[in-house]
Parts: structure tokens; sequence; C-alpha cells
């Protein structure tokens, strides 16, 4: 059996004139978490769909396990867990019953289908919320039952849509580091769908950026972020209030010279009393030192973290010229 | 007919993990039967039930009485059939609540799974796609048939021990067949409404779409059939074969209604002196010995009826197949 788990080859989608996804090529190998970003409307659900033989491609060949679900999607979804976005349960049943009614359908028997609801439900801690009824679960509940209802077949491949979204932060973590954990110990190939870099970042091995239906990059992190912030990679944003309004424009002159000469920024933008300084390492305690001694007030510093609008922003400033798909 | 004998088979060889096709039914079966819109319904149905077979049973007397009754042999019929006009026969209250029975179990059959988000949790299992629509209709037609043969023989069993005769074969069997054709009725309102709530997004429009339907077809089609029938009126009433044609077109438009249908099919089945249903000429009746038809000539006699109400659900049933198969699957 190859390496590639996950083929996609020329996948093209159209619903009338509008082009979801565009001539996709992508592989994804056996084992590996693969992370694909994109903001809302980018095409990852219909790509997704297309995974599964929801949805029929227009064009191109989606080969998952081997097998190509165009043609054949019983076997695919055999070994195929699907996590939808905004999943639903049976709000009248119990997340037992749930889980059992997706285990019976997949043909198995009611002993063993119990005892591995069991155990499943265990480990994403729903262990005391078994019996309750599904209608009852929080958000965060919902996407552990989730978790175990894509589990539950035994699956080589598990695909989740935007499983983070309406998660608190604290939320999102465990949740990841649950995903994490339980594909590690099963040997899983994980591809999962969001629209948040950093919260993707932490746990996946490969990730790629979809966009208006194209793949603009795809690889590991490191990459990837050479690949997108050629130059800075840190930016950090900082806050000033000069003690002598009479000399404010000579110490914010003399204060972005200095920022500019310093070695490793690499640009600096001036927007009324705030500062936004690119550079290519964490330099935010420098630049704290800097500010100080220039007798300037610090009255905020923060570093810019990413979000995917800056990303794709970043690549059509980089000169980069992506046709926008309508 | 293949198709169902393969699927017991597969459960069969399977060492005892049920066939995924009657796992969706059983949650069919379990959801109906939980729901309280059917359970209110139930009872509704259970009601005039009693209250039909108790108007019967108390004037079953006068019934025995009459001498030249074509229809004496028939006394157990008389159970479903008989009232005094305080409170309309068994037949008629079905012929009235079965569309409403049907439609509450048929309405939100596929858009209410797509709008809880589980439409695309079960498509992401390994079955095909058909099993989920076929499972709604044969969950309900399972819930329905039970339920309709439950209360017939209640009311058989009922009627047995209250005016202690039994039922002749011809009898028992007309009465199955009675059963039979109010499965198949409620069963056409069942699908129309199933092709609504693949149609509609909305489970409320669903339901009141399935309503108008129904509501039309009761109240305002019978209304548009009698005004169409004045204004074509032939000027030569004297003319039998004039007078003839237009009775036969007024009926035709009428037969299009499921509840004509229904009705026509029923009262031929439970009442045997019923020899036509459409207009007879004197040279027709004349001579004709008032005596019951035999089941056969029943049947045959509503064989029209039966075909046309076969074909209306077998129609509906085929749109919302083809809806549902070609129906993109979302997420909520």
């Amino acid at each position: 059996m190859s390496q590639h788990i996950i083929v996609l080859e020329g996948l093209t989608k159209k619903y009338g004139a509008l082009i979801a996804v565009n001539d996709l090529h992508l592989t994804i190998n056996k084992g590996e978490i693969y992370g694909l970003l994109g903001p809302n409307g980018a095409g990852k659900s219909t790509t997704i769909r297309m995974m599964l033989g929801l949805t029929e491609p227009t064009a191109g060949i989606v080969r998952v396990c081997g097998i190509d679900s165009t043609v054949n999607p019983i076997d695919v979804k055999r070994r195929v867990g699907y996590l939808p976005d905004n999943v639903g349960f049976y709000d009248n049943r119990t997340g037992l019953e749930n889980l059992l009614f997706i285990a019976r359908l997949n043909r198995t028997t009611d002993a063993e289908a119990h005892a591995r609801a069991k155990e499943l439900l265990d480990r994403v801690g729903l262990a005391d919320a078994m019996h309750k009824k599904a209608g009852a679960y929080s958000r965060g509940m919902r996407q552990r039952l989730g978790l175990a209802d894509v589990l539950i077949k035994k699956p080589e491949v598990i695909i989740l849509d935007e499983p983070t979204l309406g998660i608190d932060p604290s939320g999102v973590r465990e949740f990841l580091q649950l995903i994490v954990q339980l594909s590690r110990e099963e040997g899983l190939t994980v591809l999962l769908s969001s629209h948040h870099l950093y919260q993707v970042q932490q746990v996946c091995d490969r990730v790629g950026i979809f966009v208006g239906g194209k793949l603009l990059a795809n690889g590991d992190i490191p990459t990837l972020s050479k690949q997108l912030f050629t130059g800075d990679s840190f930016v950090i944003e900082a806050g000033v209030r000069y003690p002598n309004p009479a000399h404010a424009e000579t110490q914010r002159m003399q204060l972005e010279q200095t920022l500019r000469d310093t070695s490793g920024v690499s640009s600096v933008q001036v927007v009324g009393e705030r500062f936004r300084i690119g550079c290519s390492e964490d330099m935010t305690a420098l630049i704290a030192r800097i500010i100080v001694q220039a007798k300037i007030d610090l009255t905020y510093l923060s570093k810019k973290e990413y979000g995917l609008d800056d990303i794709y922003q970043r690549y059509f400033e980089g000169g980069q010229t992506h046709e926008q798909v309508a | 007919m293949s198709r169902w004998l393969n699927l017991t088979q597969t459960t069969t060889k399977e060492e005892r993990s049920v066939h995924p096709f009657w796992v969706l039914v059983a949650k069919e079966v379990a959801d109906h039967i939980r729901s309280w819109r059917f359970i209110i319904l139930l009872l509704l149905i259970l009601l005039t039930c009693v209250g039909s077979l108790y108007t019967s049973i108390s004037n079953i007397s006068k019934a025995v009485a009459k001498p030249d009754d074509p229809e004496g042999g028939f006394l157990f019929l008389k159970l479903f059939t008989l009232s005094d006009g305080t409170l309309p026969p068994f037949h008629v209250f079905i012929g009235f609540l079965g569309p409403l029975l049907g439609i509450s179990l048929g309405f939100d059959a596929i858009n209410s799974e797509q709008n809880a988000g589980t439409l695309s949790r079960v498509m992401a299992q390994p079955i095909h796609r058909d099993y989920l629509i076929n499972a709604k209709f044969v969950g309900a037609l399972l819930v329905i048939s039970t339920l309709f043969f439950a209360l017939g023989f209640l009311v058989m069993g009922l009627g047995l021990i209250i005016i202690g005769i039994p039922p002749s074969a011809q009898e028992f069997l007309r009465i199955i067949f009675f059963l039979l054709l109010s499965v198949l009725y409620v069963a056409f309102w069942l699908n129309l409404s199933i092709l609504f709530s693949v149609k509609f997004q909305q489970a409320a429009t669903s339901a009141l779409t399935a309503i108008a339907v129904w509501l039309f077809f009761t109240v305002f089609y019978q209304i548009i059939v009698s005004v169409v029938a004045k204004a074509i009126m032939p000027a030569d009433t004297e003319n039998p074969y004039a007078m003839m044609g237009y009775q036969k077109f007024i009926m035709g438009l009428l037969s299009i209604v499921p509840s004509q249908l229904y009705s026509d099919a029923t009262t031929t089945l439970l009442m045997p002196s019923v020899r036509s249903l459409g207009p007879l000429t004197m040279e027709q009746v004349y001579g004709a010995i008032p005596s019951p038809l035999p089941l056969r000539e029943s049947l045959i006699l509503v064989w029209p009826q039966l075909t046309g109400l076969i074909a209306a659900t077998v129609v509906c049933f085929a749109l919302s197949y083809y809806t549902f198969m070609r129906k993109e699957i979302k997420s909520r």
C-alpha cells in the first residue's frame, strides 16, 4: 500500500458559474495530521464532501485509501470517519444511544458496539454524561461526542470539518490535544479544516492554505512561514506616549530612526502613537528597552498574531498575483 | 421484492449484526412511537373508533329487524358502517383522520434531519443514500399498518364479544381488504408529506403545504366541481346520452380526489349491496335482484380506485426518491 492515503488530482467543482474548488492537487500521507486552512467559503467543506463521495466532482479524481470516492463511496465511508461542521445528534436520545446507532450502521455487533462506545466515551471524558440526552450537552461536549462518534467505526482516516468552531479557547486546546493523542495512539491519518491558523498550527504536521478554491501554499509549518513571512516573521506593535508634547515630532522621528537601525528590524510603520515593527525574530524585549531609553512612555506592547486574513493579505502584498475567483 | 429478500438474507449471513437498513427502520419506528404527535393522533383515532363502535352497536338491533335488507347476511360488517347520524361510521372517520396521520408522520422526515445536522452524519456512514428515504417510508408504514390492524382486530374482537355473532370468512376478508386499503390511503398522504419534506427546508412549510393540499381536496375541490357542474349542465336534460356523459364527466373530476377514491372503495368493500359506483340506466337496474355482490365482484368494482390510489402513492414516492437522491447533502 502506498504512503499516500488521500490523493486529489485536478479536483474541480463548479456550481453553475461559481467555481467552488479549482483544479486542486493534494496528497496526504499515512499517519500525518494535515490542516486545511482557509476562510469561510473557500471550498474546504466542498473538498471534504468530495473526498467522502457526498458530492460529485465536476472534474478530477479523489482517491482515499486507494479507493475512488466518486465510484465507490461506500467503501471509502467504511474507512473514513467524518465529523461535519456543526454536527448534529438526535437530541432526544442519550449520548450513548447516538453512538450505538452509528456503530450499528457500521454493522458492529451489539456487544462490541456497547464495549467500544463506553470505552470511547470514557476517553473523550463523557463517561459521566453518557446517559444524558444529547440535547442537554454543551457545545464542547457535543464536539467531543462527535469525536467519539467518528472513532467508533475504527477508521483509518478521520476528517474533521471545523472541529474547533464555537468552543472556548481552553476547550480548543484540550480538544486538539485529544485529537492528537487519539490519532497517535491509533495510528490514524487526520485531516482537519479550520480558519484559525494559530489553533491548527499547534497540532498539524503539514498545513495547506486554501483560498477561493485554490491551494495557495502547502507544507510543514517552518516551510510555510518562510514562504509566507519572507523577511519579517514577527510583527510587534508598540503604543507610545510622548511626555513632552512640544518635542513629540522630533522624538517620534528619532525613535523611528533608531528602530530602523537596529539589526533584525526590517520595517517600521508609524500610525499616530502606534509603531508597527516587523522583525525576523522575537525582539519584543529589545524594542521595549529602546523605547524606554529614548525617554518615551511605553503604553502598550504586543506581538501581533496572524489571522488568516493577514496571511493572504500578505500573499497579495508580496507581489504574487492570484486570480480572484468569482 | 428481490431486494427485500436480499436484505433479510444478509442479515442472517453477517453474524448477528443487523443490516443497516433495518437499523434505520428501527430508529424511525422508535422515533414515531415516542413522539407526542403520534400519541395524540393515536388517542384521537382510538376515541373516534370507540365512539363509532358504540353507535354502531347500539343501533345494530334495529338493523337486524329489517327483513328485506340485502345486507342482512353481513351483520358483522355493520359494525364498521352503521350509524344513526349522530356520529359518522368508522370508515368515514378514517377517511378524515387518515390524511392527518400520514402527514404528521412524514412532514419533517428529511428536513428535520437536515436542520438538526444529523443528515450529513448519517450519510457519512457506509450506507446507500436511498436507505434513509426508504427507511423513512417503511418505518412510518410499519407504524401505520400496526395501528390499523390493531384497531381493526380490536373492533372485531369487541364486536364479537358484544353481539356474539362471529364474522363469516367473506366478512373477515372484506375487513382485511378494508384495513389494507386504509393503510394504502394513509401511505399516499405519508408519501406526499415526505415529498414536501424533501422539497422544503422548513418543517412548518412542508406541514402547512401538505395540510393545504388536504384541505383543498376535502373542501374546495368539491365546491369547484359543483360550480363546474352547474356551468356545463347540458341544456337538454331529456337526452339520456347527454346526461350520461355529463354524469361521467363529473364523476371523473371527483375521482381525482384521493379521499373520494378511498370512500368509494371502502363503501363498496364494506357494503356488499353496492353494485356500481357510476350512474346506472333504468335498463341496467331493471330486473336486477337486490342481492349482495360476492367479494370478488366487489374487488373488481373498486379496482380502478385501488390502482388510482396505488399510482398516486407510487408517483409521490418516486418524486421524493428522485429529489432526495439529487439533493446536495450539506451540513446544517
